[in-house]
């Protein structure tokens, strides 16, 4: 590695400065996905979930319970 | 899958869930070899001595301060002429990305500047109308937070993109229109790059790398506010639900309609 010279506070501090901005972006970022996953698997399991998912699991549930009668 | 297939917010997180991964891989891969290019093998500069090395992160990050910016103006076009469903996700994800890297451009500029110029800062056209994008980017960001209804505030927002979309060329010739103390451009000129090999290919892989870690970022940023907004739409619903009132919004309809 070379020698940084009479400057190296001002390069160092470049350097430091970006990494913690750029390492706070990401942590932002992934702190951000895991509130929203949540926040969406709280609601699902509360059975509030989209109409497409919603309409085909009750297809499914009607599907079953038809399948469940012939066995029967 | 065609391009259009992508305007469905569904697929789009599907194809995204599996493209972020790669392009983590790619961006560590090349920030590896970027910054042992740049502290093992990229020679001092013969006039800047080893402050040059703040030239590696800087060019990057003013770069990206104006590519990102410029992403948004293709997504505001999208959002008010296509109303493109991800349109303004993609907006609203990629400014405080533009914001954090046209910040770092400032401050890394400002820590070469003080040795090599002896001040911290001139109210020059170069600088001062990149501070002007950093603001810009700031302005953007209160705006959609301002706004409750993602579908208003992403048209207002688009609007203002367009409108602060003319400080770029502004940015880019500033150095050639007014007598400034920041040097003229060096790497993207018509009769190609001013700098010695040696140091033009660590500063492409450094910039390689930093659009690689926005483009990751910035298809992270866009996931996360499709759930937002598709989170938002089912506590309406279940607010709706609640009140016996129907609402319009659809569940699955995530972004503008």
């Amino acid at each position: 590695m070379t020698a940084l010279g009479p400057h190296s506070a001002y390069i160092l501090a470049s350097y430091a400065i970006s990494l913690a901005v750029v390492l706070g972006v990401i942590v932002w970022v992934l702190a951000d996905q895991r509130r929203q996953k949540r926040a969406l698997s709280d609601l699902e399991a509360r059975g509030i979930t989209r109409r497409s998912r919603g309409k085909a699991a009750r297809e499914q549930a009607a599907a079953d319970q038809t399948a469940g009668e012939r066995t029967a | 899958m065609a391009l259009i297939d992508l305007a469905n917010p569904t697929r789009f997180l599907a194809l995204a869930n599996r493209i972020v991964p790669w392009l983590a891989g790619m961006t560590v891969a090349a920030f590896a070899v970027g910054l042992y290019l740049t502290f093992f093998v990229a020679p001092d500069d013969y006039q800047q001595g080893a402050t040059v090395k703040i030239m590696f992160i800087h060019v990057p990050f003013a770069w990206l301060g104006m590519f990102c910016y410029s992403l948004m103006a293709a997504s505001a076009i999208g959002t008010l002429v296509w109303k493109h469903p991800l349109a303004d996700v993609s907006a609203k994800a990629a400014a405080p990305l533009g914001a954090a890297f046209t910040f770092l451009s400032l401050v890394t500029g400002s820590l070469w500047g003080k040795p090599m110029w002896g001040t911290w800062w001139v109210w020059d056209a170069r600088l001062t109308s990149v501070l002007v994008l950093f603001i810009m980017y700031l302005g953007l960001i209160a705006l959609w937070r301002t706004i409750e209804d993602p579908i208003r505030a992403g048209k207002a927002a688009a609007i203002l993109i367009l409108v602060g979309f003319i400080n770029i060329p502004i940015i880019k010739f500033s150095v050639e229109w007014w007598n400034t103390l920041h040097q003229p451009a060096s790497v993207m000129r018509i009769d190609g790059p001013t700098v010695h090999p040696s140091i033009l290919v660590p500063l492409l892989v450094m910039t390689l790398a930093f659009t690689l870690l926005f483009l990751t970022l910035h298809l992270m940023a866009m996931r996360n506010e499709i759930l937002r907004r598709r989170i938002r739409a089912l506590r309406m619903r279940e607010a709706s639900a609640s009140t016996g009132v129907s609402t319009m919004a659809p569940a699955d309809a995530t972004p503008a309609q």
